[in-house]
């Protein structure tokens, strides 16, 4: 027999839900936990969402934030925050900070005028300085954009919710937008406790999550779908005991090899993408996890209606008509 | 197990081969760019070509596909500004344009509603006082007799104008249908004035489209920044030459009725009371040059078209030794003393320019006025070297992640996994053709897209082979086994692709600039991974186990 890599042993007889309580009822309670953060916290919105002006800066000499916060200080601006940003793929003498500025109660956006001023100041501080991007948007828009964001996650989740509710039973659908919610919610939870950025790019992070969490939630139901039909009789844990075990090893190998792309887009993809790789990275070990301990289990606690009638699947699922 | 249809296996390779060739012009995409280039500057001049420029064309054969993907503003660079127009501009200045005309219609009613004066409003809405309320009724009739049918899909049978009586008062303002037959029509001329003069300024490729009900996105690659864009297409350019009443230093001075108090545009604290009522106007310029004067200061010259030059050439005659005014955008540029009469309709126009200056208001001249004034909602620069460092880092990531999955994929697989690998490659090459095909832009975002296509594309590869695998372990033979793990592990490979894909449509459907360039590689990422699970690699093992036959197989 040749040779193969194998995380997951040709059979396994895991009982997933043996520690429920820890698993399941973990999970419940982080997704609290994290709602929260959320609200306690509150999130690090970045300009898309806020308003106001990020500007850029790179420069071949090491920064002195101080210095750079000095020479900001005379001007009549708003809120300013100097980060400096490191990351592995800056070149020895790439110096990059981040300068945000608050817009001033008020005020539609930062002027071009205001900016012109805060790049003359700091290069007073550094010559060697230049401003690879500055971005602005106004609060008329920054408003408009949360809102975008929130119809997104809804009306993504409930497309999902009606294309499961059509292919499998409501149950299953129920189960996984849960499950779908519990992933985002841990991830927006640790966005706030940690105080990443919060932006545009994070809301499509989210949705992509949301993407891959339901692709991997499908792929057990597909296979609880298959073995109802085949263990007529068989207990409702086990049915799910038994399709969780049977498609782990797929779950672990796809995981792997989406967790290896994004790992190396987190180290190697540079510091503009990274809190989207970061959120995506979380999303899919979440993805992964709730998968397998979370979806199932609610669709046990409501219960499924096995009853004599055969459960044949909804019209429009041609591909069930398969041969056991 | 069954062969697939001689068709179908045509048709997987010809698409396979489609994506290969289709994505080789990205390979090497700055050469390819020059060609593309070089072949629309000979076209636009007529044929003919400067030795660079075939230079440039010979870079690439013409016969090859010479389609790319479109870098979005995050990787090349550039400028983006979200404009709003203020479309009630317009409402305005129909207003004050259809006071005289009121007072022309009731004219002939003097008897029944006695004298005639317009009365405060506010902006966009025109009313008018009437003498004798009697003869409302009259008036009424006859004001709305100026309306004519709004001419609009949505608005047919409905009248330009709302007309209502308030105690002696005549409220006239556009109806509901007109203002959005009115919004459309500045928007359409604000895109088309903006988009002539971001060509003028002859740059590459810009985007400009209309968002939403009052809203321009412009995006202009290569520019230096937003500031320099916005100084560009921000100014309505609304040249206007006026008679001068007089010049004064008083900012708070009282300009008179259906006059205007204007600041100077070289000198400080200077104003000049002009009429309201321009002599001429810049819808009435046909043309207009950077020049100089007979000082050798940067200029424009400017000429009018024929009934522009006659209102001109009268004004000018008449007018001999009092001053006018050249006002642009509500600033006096310069009010010179007409020497003499000048008939032809061409002019100068001095002040104190620099050339790039001068170079600019021609352009916005020749370009025409925006109809309205714009708020910028949004600005944002980014710096081509940020752009490139993200090209850079983001093939790397891909690079890395890529050979990753391959070598887990073959240690895992064996022989299947390296079927599995030459269908990400082309899986890969599909992605950039599909996008290159439709014209795509391919964002940050997007790259990070294509960096978790990798990583997820193998999910179907990966749901068919341990189906085969599960299906051997119930000791079926080889080439059952195999065919039974496509069929069975279809179901669970559609629904998952389907969900995602849903999460895709909702994506671009309400994102903006580079979360829509995301959706879009998602989107096609999904498309080109089921087609290549499905049928590339199922052709792949096909192949193999027809030639070979083995009694057994290890997956």
């Amino acid at each position: 027999m040749a040779f193969r890599l194998r995380v997951v042993p040709e059979k396994t007889n895991i009982d997933f839900f043996r520690a429920q309580w820890l698993t399941f009822g973990g999970s419940m309670l982080l997704t609290v936990v994290a709602i929260i953060a959320w609200a306690v916290m509150g999130l690090n919105f970045g300009i898309d969402f806020r308003g106001g002006t990020t500007i850029r800066t790179e420069a071949t000499q090491p920064i002195d934030v101080a210095a750079y916060r000095q020479a900001l200080a005379g001007l009549d601006l708003g809120d300013v925050a100097i980060t400096q940003v490191f990351d592995p793929t800056f070149a020895e003498n790439q110096h990059v900070a981040q300068v945000r500025i608050s817009p001033l109660e008020g005020q539609e956006a930062v002027t071009p005028e205001t900016i012109a001023q805060v790049e003359a100041a700091l290069q007073r501080v550094d010559p060697t300085i230049t401003f690879p991007s500055v971005e602005s948007v106004g609060p008329k828009v920054s408003g408009e954009l949360i809102w975008k964001a929130i119809t997104a996650m809804v009306a993504a989740s409930a497309c999902i919710m009606v294309y499961i509710w059509l292919r499998f039973e409501w149950q299953f659908a129920v189960g996984s937008v849960v499950a779908l919610l519990h992933d985002i919610f841990i991830v927006i939870g640790i966005f706030a406790v940690f105080q990443i950025k919060f932006d545009l790019t994070i809301i499509a992070a989210l949705l992509t999550i949301l993407g891959y969490s339901i692709n991997d939630t499908v792929v057990v139901f597909d296979r609880l779908r298959e073995n109802l039909l085949k263990y007529k009789t068989m207990p409702l844990k086990d049915v799910m005991n038994l399709s969780v075990n049977e498609t782990l090893s797929r779950t672990i190998m796809t995981s792997g090899t989406t967790l290896m792309a994004l790992g190396a887009m987190l180290i190697f993809g540079g510091d503009v993408i990274r809190g989207f790789t970061l959120a995506i990275f979380i999303g899919v070990v979440l993805g992964t996890y709730s998968s397998v301990f979370v979806a199932k289990n609610l669709v046990l606690f409501i219960g499924l209606d096995r009853g004599d009638k055969p459960k044949k699947p909804k019209a429009g699922n041609e591909f069930a008509e398969v041969e056991a | 197990m069954e062969p697939m249809a001689l068709w179908k296996r045509i048709l997987i390779l010809l698409v396979c081969a489609w994506g290969i060739v289709g994505a080789i012009p990205n390979l090497f995409y700055a050469r390819v760019e020059r060609h593309n280039d070089a072949v629309a500057a000979i076209e636009a001049a007529g044929g003919t070509a400067t030795p660079e420029q075939l230079a440039a064309r010979a870079e690439w054969p013409d016969f090859l596909p010479s389609a790319l993907v479109n870098l979005g503003l995050d990787l090349r660079g550039g400028a983006h500004l979200l404009a709003e127009v203020k479309v009630e501009d317009v409402y305005k200045s129909r207003m004050d344009a259809m006071w005289p005309d009121v007072r022309d219609a009731l004219r002939p009613l003097r008897d029944q509603v006695g004298a005639v004066r317009r009365a405060p409003s506010p902006d966009g809405i025109l009313r008018v006082t009437i003498e004798r309320p009697e003869g409302m009724a009259a008036a009424l009739e006859a004001v709305r007799g100026l309306g004519t049918g709004v001419m609009s899909l949505t608005g047919v049978g409905q009248s330009t104008i709302d007309v209502t009586a308030e105690g002696n008062d005549i409220v006239i303002q556009l109806s509901e249908a007109e203002k959005q037959a009115t919004d459309n029509r500045t928007l359409q001329q604000s895109l088309e004035i903006i988009r002539r003069r971001v060509d003028q300024a002859g740059t590459r490729e810009p985007t400009i489209m209309r968002q939403g009900e009052d809203r321009v996105l412009i995006q202009v690659p290569g520019i230096g920044s937003a500031a320099e864009l916005k100084a560009l297409i921000g100014t309505t350019a609304k040249l206007t030459f006026n008679a001068v009443v007089s010049r004064t230093t008083d900012a708070g001075a009282n300009p008179g009725p259906r006059n205007l108090l204007l600041p100077s545009m070289d000198e400080p604290g200077v104003y000049y009371i002009v009429e309201e009522t321009p002599v001429v106007s810049g819808e009435q310029l046909v043309d207009a040059q950077p020049s100089f004067d007979q000082n050798n200061r940067p200029a424009v010259s400017f000429r009018f078209d024929s009934s522009g030059a006659r209102k001109f050439g009268d004004y000018t005659a008449a007018n001999i030794g009092a001053p006018f005014a050249i006002v642009l955008d509500n600033e006096v540029i310069s009010a010179p003393v007409i020497q003499s009469h000048i008939p032809g309709g061409s002019g100068i126009i001095t002040g104190n320019f620099t050339v790039e200056e001068s170079t600019r208001l021609a352009v916005l001249l020749r370009a025409g006025a925006l109809p309205a004034e714009m708020n910028f909602l949004e600005e944002r620069t980014i710096g081509p070297e940020l752009g490139q460092d993200s090209i850079d880092a983001g093939k790397v990531a891909a690079l890395v992640a890529g050979a990753a999955v391959v070598l887990y994929m073959l240690a895992s697989y064996g022989l299947f996994g390296l079927f599995a690998n030459v269908a990400l490659v082309i899986n890969m090459a599909l992605i950039f053709a599909a996008l290159s095909a439709v014209g795509g832009t391919l964002t940050l975002p997007g790259i990070a897209g294509i960096v978790l296509t990798i990583g997820m594309a193998v999910d179907a590869n990966v749901l068919v082979f341990e189906r085969i695998r599960e299906e051997l372990r119930q000791n079926r033979n080889a080439g059952r086994a195999i065919e039974l793990g496509y069929e069975r592990a279809k179901s669970a490979i559609v629904d998952a692709n389907i969900t995602t894909f849903i999460t895709a449509v909702v994506l671009f459907a309400v994102g903006a600039g580079p979360v829509r360039g995301f959706a879009v590689t998602l989107g096609i990422g999904i498309i080109t991974s089921v087609f290549t699970a499905l049928f590339v690699t199922r052709l792949f093992v096909e192949f193999w186990y027809r030639a070979r036959r083995p009694a057994t197989v290890v997956v």
